[in-house]
């Protein structure tokens, strides 16, 4: 929270939203404790949540807890976080509700590299081991984002619209690669890279949370940084410049942290949609659209939402798996058209 | 002058609907196998991807993965027999060579080894070669007793977990009426899965909880999850039993799930495979 109150100091209090900041982060940041403790007792070995916290457990707990829920739970918080604020920092600079991360081909070209690994490198991509796919999906998102981006730059200076209209012809191609590989493969591949798309937190494992936590936290802290200069671009860049945002850097380290922050995301779990799109609505619509508070705020809100869907993932038909993915939609969704009709009733007095 | 290249004709398509096939194209791993234990290897003109064993069968045309066959690339290939299992499509591609006037036989998709006798019984019928059917059935009807010997003489029945592969999330591992399920079953061990059917993706803590002895996984598997360290280092299939102590069988796809000639053979090796871990 050392962010949060640098931020603070910087901003001049008579706003009024940054009277509410303490009280909203605090009970966000609960809300997720809450969630955290909760989701590491749950589970289908079962470790009640007294001795849990009192550390009275058996050797088969213990061993389940620190080697399979502890990293499957924080890598969970770890990338709701990450894909929300990515959201809302991407909604920012587009200054368009409807833009998410995978505008900037992160998610596309990673489930490219994915089915290039999956159906055509099977042997070759055992050298990687576990880790494989993982490597590729990074690897892959951030050849895409840099790709859109040097189109963005046609024209010397970075254009949003640009970028926007490269992003949908490149997602377009990364789309077709994809359903050219999904046409050669074979049932086995055609399941793992379903799988893959509709993302799963299974494979948590220590070292993929130290490695996403190295890339995923400084991201995540340059985009808080930036929420000052991000407010003051949403009146436009003109206006932007003569109030003396470099808006060309803005743009430069919003993309470079949300490619970074999303692509390792993406990496470890796989394609988990909703959060980065709805997430950023769904606080901006209860505590307004001020980026000091909405960025940290949708970390938090984001890392509690993916927490809870994904222990429903993998408690509901245990012992099977459900894709998380299906769970942050179903979720998120019916809780977001409710707020929709709650505000439209607000303002239209309906 | 016309008349007799017509009637020329004639004569070949009516001897092709009437007298046992000539040209074959064989859809399914198992079957192609099948045809070629008949003894019918100059019939083949052609198979699906799946078809690797034996070894020649890889040198055959191929017409496409067994579930998206293309109608065109099989009539390509002029068969009057196409043999196929009931997993063989899609469906419209079926329909295009039946009104082409294709004679298909489907067959059953192999899960026991009465489905493998029953496959080789129609086969070779159709293709005239009845005794060497009954001889083939016989083999396997010899080696399936000496494997149900071998195994009442155990005591102890190794508690099995097949997985299919590993694709990051969690691996997806073989439920209740599946191949691996069967030649489980049939080597004398125990499938750790009772609670569902299919290939789903299992919970690691649920791994855990069933303490499997032993990790079945095919050869292709065990390649795609980046070999047998690599495997042993998935969330929750280290703490298992078999994962502590290393216990991983990989064995072809084609011989542990094709159930096709060699399926008492499979069943054996993995049976034997159970005590040199």
């Amino acid at each position: 929270m050392r962010t949060y109150s640098s931020l603070a100091k910087r901003a001049p209090s008579s706003l009024p939203h940054l009277r509410l900041q303490a009280p909203v982060l605090l009970a966000l940041s609960g809300l997720l404790c809450g969630a955290l403790v909760l989701a590491a007792s749950i589970g289908a070995v079962s470790i009640p949540v007294p001795s849990l916290l009192n550390g009275d457990l058996s050797e088969q707990q213990e061993a389940v807890l620190f080697h399979i829920r502890v990293p499957r739970v924080l890598l969970a918080a770890l990338v709701g976080a990450s894909l929300a604020v990515s959201g809302a920092a991407m909604q920012g600079l587009f200054r368009n509700p409807l833009a998410d991360p995978g505008l900037i081909g992160i998610s596309s070209g990673a489930a490219l590299a994915v089915a290039v690994v999956i159906v055509l490198a099977g042997p070759f991509a055992g050298a990687l081991g576990l880790y494989g796919l993982s490597i590729a999906a990074f690897a892959g998102g951030l050849t895409t984002c840099m790709l859109i981006f040097r189109f963005a730059q046609l024209t010397g200076t970075f254009s949003v619209t640009y970028m926007l209209l490269a992003g949908i012809a490149i997602n377009a191609l990364a789309g077709a690669g994809v359903g050219f590989l999904t046409y050669l493969s074979n049932d086995e591949q055609l399941r793992s890279l379903t799988f893959w798309t509709m993302g799963s937190l299974g494979g948590a494992l220590w070292l993929g949370v130290a490695v996403a936590t190295t890339v995923i936290l400084p991201a995540i802290f340059f985009l808080f940084r930036s929420a000052r200069e991000i407010n003051i671009l949403l009146l436009g860049e003109h206006e932007a410049r003569h109030l003396g945002v470099d808006s060309q850097r803005l743009k430069l380290v919003i993309i470079i942290c949300t490619a970074l922050s999303v692509g390792a995301a993406v990496a470890v779990s796989g394609i988990i949609g909703f959060i980065g799109l709805v997430v950023p609505h769904l606080m901006r619509l209860t505590i307004g659209p001020d980026h000091r508070l909405l960025l940290p705020a949708s970390a938090l809100f984001g890392a509690f939402l993916l927490l809870v869907a994904d222990t429903f993932a993998r408690t509901v038909v245990s012992p099977v798996e459900m894709p998380v993915g299906i769970l942050t939609s179903l979720i998120g969704g019916p809780f977001f058209l409710w707020l929709l009709v709650k505000q439209y009733s607000r303002r239209f007095g309906i | 002058m016309k008349v007799a290249p017509i009637s020329l004709l004639l004569f070949l398509a009516l001897s092709a609907q009437a007298g046992t096939p000539e040209r074959i194209v064989t859809v399914g791993g198992a079957l192609t196998e099948t045809v070629y234990a008949l003894g019918a290897k100059d019939l083949i003109v052609g198979s699906d991807t799946t078809s690797y064993y034996p070894p020649m069968a890889e040198k055959l045309p191929k017409v496409g993965y067994q579930r998206t066959l293309s109608a065109e690339g099989i009539l390509s290939l002029d068969p009057d027999l196409v043999i196929l299992t009931e997993e063989a499509g899609p469906p419209p591609v079926l329909r295009q060579l039946e009104s082409a006037e294709i004679e298909i036989l489907t067959l059953k998709a192999g899960r026991s080894l009465g489905d493998v006798k029953t496959n080789i019984q129609k086969i070779a019928t159709v293709l005239n070669r009845k005794e060497t059917g009954a001889a083939l059935i016989q083999k396997i009807d010899a080696e399936s007793k000496q494997l149900t010997d071998s195994i009442a003489d155990a005591k102890y029945k190794k508690r099995v977990i097949f997985i299919l592969q590993h694709g990051g999330g969690a691996p997806l591992v073989a439920g209740k009426g599946t191949a691996a399920d069967s030649i489980i079953a049939l080597s004398g061990a125990i499938n750790v899965v009772e609670d569902y059917e299919g290939y789903k993706p299992l919970s690691p803590e649920a791994a855990v909880a069933l303490k499997p002895e032993v990790i079945l996984i095919t050869n292709q598997g065990l390649e795609q999850a980046g070999g047998k360290e690599s495997l042993l280092n998935v969330p929750g299939i280290s703490l298992t039993p078999a994962g502590k102590h290393g216990h991983v069988i990989a064995m072809d796809a084609l011989l542990i799930l094709g159930f096709g000639p060699r399926a008492a053979q499979a069943a054996s090796a993995l049976s034997k495979a159970y005590e040199d871990l």
